[in-house]
C-alpha cells in the first residue's frame, strides 16, 4: 500500500501568550510542534504499512521550521517526506493549501490512501480534506475512529455526534483521523538518528506546474481582518495550603459573588 | 431571488440560520433526502429546494455538496450557509472546492459589513476570536449549532423542484450504531462541575458526583475523560470538539486547563479551579483557585456546601 499522510505543523498552543493590552496573540517565540490529529493519522499509516506493506509519504506545507516536524514523522515510520516550504505557498489558507496539496499528491503520482487530520490543532477547520478530495475527484471519509483494509477496499468506522457509522469505499481515498483512531508511538532515539537519512523532497511551486497566482496569499479567498483574545478579566485568586482553610476561603469568596 | 441558500441536516439548525438568514437577505432553503419541507416556510424561507433523488437518501458529503452546489447555481445565492455538525463540516469544505470559493468553518458570529458577511471564528486553537471576510463572489459558511435563535415569521414561500445529475454514492454505509442519547444538557447547565484527568479512576467521580448534587449542577469534562476513558457521554464533553458553556458558575477539578478545552468554558461568568499543580494553566483564567489535591478538598467543599 502506499499512502500519503498529509500533516501541519502548528505553534504550541499552550505557549501563546496574549498582549494584555491589544488582546493580540504573539506567537514570536511559541515553538512549533507536530500536529495532535495529524500523529494520528500518521500512526494509522504506519499500522497499516506495517501489516499490507508498502511505502508511507509523509506531505506537509510549512515554514522554515517544517523540517522538524518531518524528521519526526520520519522517526515515527515514514519511509519518505515531500516538503512545500516555498515562501511562495505561505498564506495560502485551507483554499490555497489544498490547492498546493492535490497538486504534490498527483506529482507523487503512485498511491493508495491519502490520510489527514479530522482538523488542525490551531484552527480546527477541516476544510482541508473535503478540498483535496474535491481537486483529486476522490471519495472522502472523516472522524474514523477505526480503520481497516481488504484488497482494494477501506472499512471506516466514523465517529459522528448521533451514531458510529461504518463506512466502505473503494480505495484510492481521502480519510481523515480523530484522537482515537489509535495512540500515536513514541519513536526510539535510534529510529530518530536514523529519521535524517530517509530521502525528504522539496517542491517549489513550478515543480507542481503551479502559476504563482494558485499558491499562497495571492490565492487566499479568506481575509482575516482581526484575531483577538477574548475579553477575559478573571480576579485569578489562589487559595493554599490547608484544606479545610482554602474551602472556607473559598466559600466566602463565593457567597460575596452571589455564586449560589 | 433568493441570495441565501441554507442547508442543515438537522432541522433544528435550519431553523436557526433562516431566522439568522433573513437580516442578511432573502432566504431559501435546501431539503435534500427529505420530503417534509412545510416547517421552513414557518421560519420565513421564501423558497425551498426540493431535490428527490434515491442517491441523496442517505448523506454522503460529495453527493449531497454535488446537489447543493447545483441548487446554489438554480437559486442564483452567493452566500450558502450549513450547519457546522460533522456531517455539515465535511460538505461545507467539499462545497466550497466545488463552487471554487472560500468557506469558514464553526462559525460563531455572523453580520453584514458593507455588503459583505462578516464570520467570527475560534482560532489558534481557542487562544483567539478571528473576524474573517470570504473574498470570492460565493462564500460558504458553516455554523456552530445554537449560534443564533430560531424565530418562527411564517411565509407563504414557493417550493421547487429541481433535476439534479448526481453519480452513485462512492462511499457505502454498512451500519450505523446510535449512540446513546444524550442524558445530560451541559451547555444550559446554571453549575457546572468539569472533571479532568485529575481523577485517578471512574469510581472516583463520584466526588464530582456529590458535589453537582451540592449545587444542583450538571457534570462536564474534558475530551480525555469521554473520548479516551468513555467514564462519561460525549455530551458531556467540553472544549474545541465538544460543548460551549455558559454557566453562572464553573467548578473545574483536576483540569490542567489546556486551550483546546478552556475554549468550551470562557462564556463562564465565575470560573473556580481546584488543580494540585499550581502552574497549571487553568488558574490563569480562573476567578478563584485552591491549590490542592482536589481528592482532599472537594468532600470538604461538598460536605460545607450541603450544610
Amino acid at each position: 500500500m502506499e499512502i500519503i499522510v498529509c500533516l501541519k505543523q502548528v505553534p504550541d498552543l499552550q505557549q501563546i501568550r496574549i498582549k494584555r493590552e491589544t488582546r493580540e496573540p504573539v506567537l514570536e517565540g511559541a515553538p512549533f510542534v507536530f500536529g495532535a490529529f495529524e500523529k494520528n493519522a500518521l500512526e494509522e499509516a504506519v499500522r497499516l504499512r506495517e501489516k499490507h506493506g508498502g511505502k508511507v509519504i509523509a506531505l506537509a506545507l510549512g515554514n522554515a521550521k517544517l523540517k522538524d516536524t518531518i524528521i519526526e514523522a520520519l522517526a515515527m515510520g515514514a519511509d519518505e517526506a515531500v516538503m512545500l516550504t516555498d515562501p511562495a505557498f505561505a498564506g495560502g489558507g485551507s483554499a490555497g493549501t489544498a490547492q498546493a496539496l492535490a497538486a504534490a499528491v498527483r506529482k507523487i503520482g503512485k498511491f493508495d490512501l491519502i490520510l489527514m487530520g479530522e482538523g488542525s490543532a490551531d484552527n480546527y477547520s477541516g476544510q482541508v480534506t473535503g478540498r483535496v478530495a474535491e481537486l483529486l475527484d476522490l471519495p472522502q471519509i472523516t472522524y474514523a475512529r477505526a480503520l481497516s483494509v481488504e484488497g482494494n477496499r477501506v472499512r471506516v468506522t466514523r465517529d459522528l455526534e448521533d451514531a458510529l457509522e461504518v463506512v466502505e469505499a473503494e480505495l484510492p481515498v481521502v480519510v481523515s483521523a480523530t484522537s482515537e483512531l489509535n495512540t500515536p508511538r513514541l519513536p526510539p532515539l535510534t529510529a530518530i538518528l536514523k529519521a535524517s537519512k530517509k530521502p525528504i523532497k522539496t517542491f517549489t511551486p513550478a515543480d507542481l506546474g503551479l502559476a504563482a497566482d494558485q499558491v499562497g496569499a495571492k490565492a487566499a479567498v479568506v481575509q482575516t481582518l482581526s484575531n483577538l483574545a477574548p475579553e477575559q478579566e478573571r480576579k485569578q485568586v489562589l487559595f493554599e495550603g490547608d484544606a479545610d482553610k482554602a474551602v472556607d476561603e473559598l466559600l466566602k469568596a463565593l457567597q460575596k459573588e452571589n455564586a449560589f | 431571488m433568493a441570495n441565501v441558500l441554507i442547508f442543515s441536516e438537522q432541522d433544528t439548525g435550519a431553523f436557526e440560520l433562516l431566522s439568522k438568514a433573513r437580516e442578511l437577505g432573502t432566504p431559501a432553503i435546501a431539503a435534500l433526502g427529505k420530503t417534509n419541507v412545510g416547517g421552513y416556510f414557518e421560519y420565513g424561507a421564501q423558497q425551498v429546494f426540493v431535490g428527490e433523488d434515491a442517491r441523496l437518501s442517505e448523506f454522503n458529503a460529495d453527493g449531497y455538496a454535488d446537489a447543493l452546489a447545483q441548487i446554489a447555481d438554480a437559486s442564483g445565492a452567493t452566500i450558502v450557509l450549513i450547519g457546522s455538525t460533522k456531517r455539515g463540516k465535511e460538505l461545507a469544505g467539499r462545497l466550497a472546492q466545488k463552487l471554487g470559493c472560500g468557506a469558514v468553518m464553526d462559525a460563531i458570529g455572523l453580520a453584514m459589513q458593507d455588503g459583505k458577511i462578516v464570520a467570527q471564528r475560534y482560532a489558534l486553537g481557542g487562544n483567539t476570536i478571528a473576524t474573517d471576510v470570504i473574498t470570492s463572489a460565493r462564500q460558504v459558511i458553516a455554523v456552530m449549532p445554537k449560534t443564533f435563535e430560531a424565530v418562527k415569521q411564517p411565509v407563504s414561500g414557493e417550493t421547487v423542484r429541481v433535476e439534479l445529475k448526481l453519480r452513485e454514492p462512492r462511499v457505502k454505509i454498512v451500519e450505523r450504531k446510535a449512540k446513546p442519547a444524550a442524558t445530560a444538557n451541559v451547555e444550559g447547565a446554571e453549575t457546572l462541575i468539569v472533571v479532568g484527568k485529575g481523577f485517578a479512576k471512574q469510581e472516583d467521580l463520584g466526588l464530582a458526583e456529590a458535589l453537582a448534587h451540592a449545587l444542583n449542577g450538571e457534570i462536564g469534562c474534558t475530551r480525555a475523560l469521554a473520548a479516551d476513558y468513555h467514564w462519561l457521554g460525549e455530551e458531556r464533553m467540553i472544549g474545541i470538539s465538544g460543548k460551549k458553556c455558559k454557566p453562572r458558575l464553573m467548578v473545574s477539578l483536576g483540569v490542567s486547563g489546556q486551550i483546546q478545552h478552556t475554549v468550551g468554558i470562557l462564556g463562564s461568568k465565575l470560573i473556580v479551579a481546584i488543580n494540585k499543580d499550581k502552574g497549571a494553566p487553568i488558574f490563569k483564567i480562573a476567578d478563584y483557585g485552591i491549590v490542592g489535591d482536589l481528592y482532599q478538598v472537594v468532600p470538604r467543599l461538598a460536605e460545607r456546601l450541603r450544610r
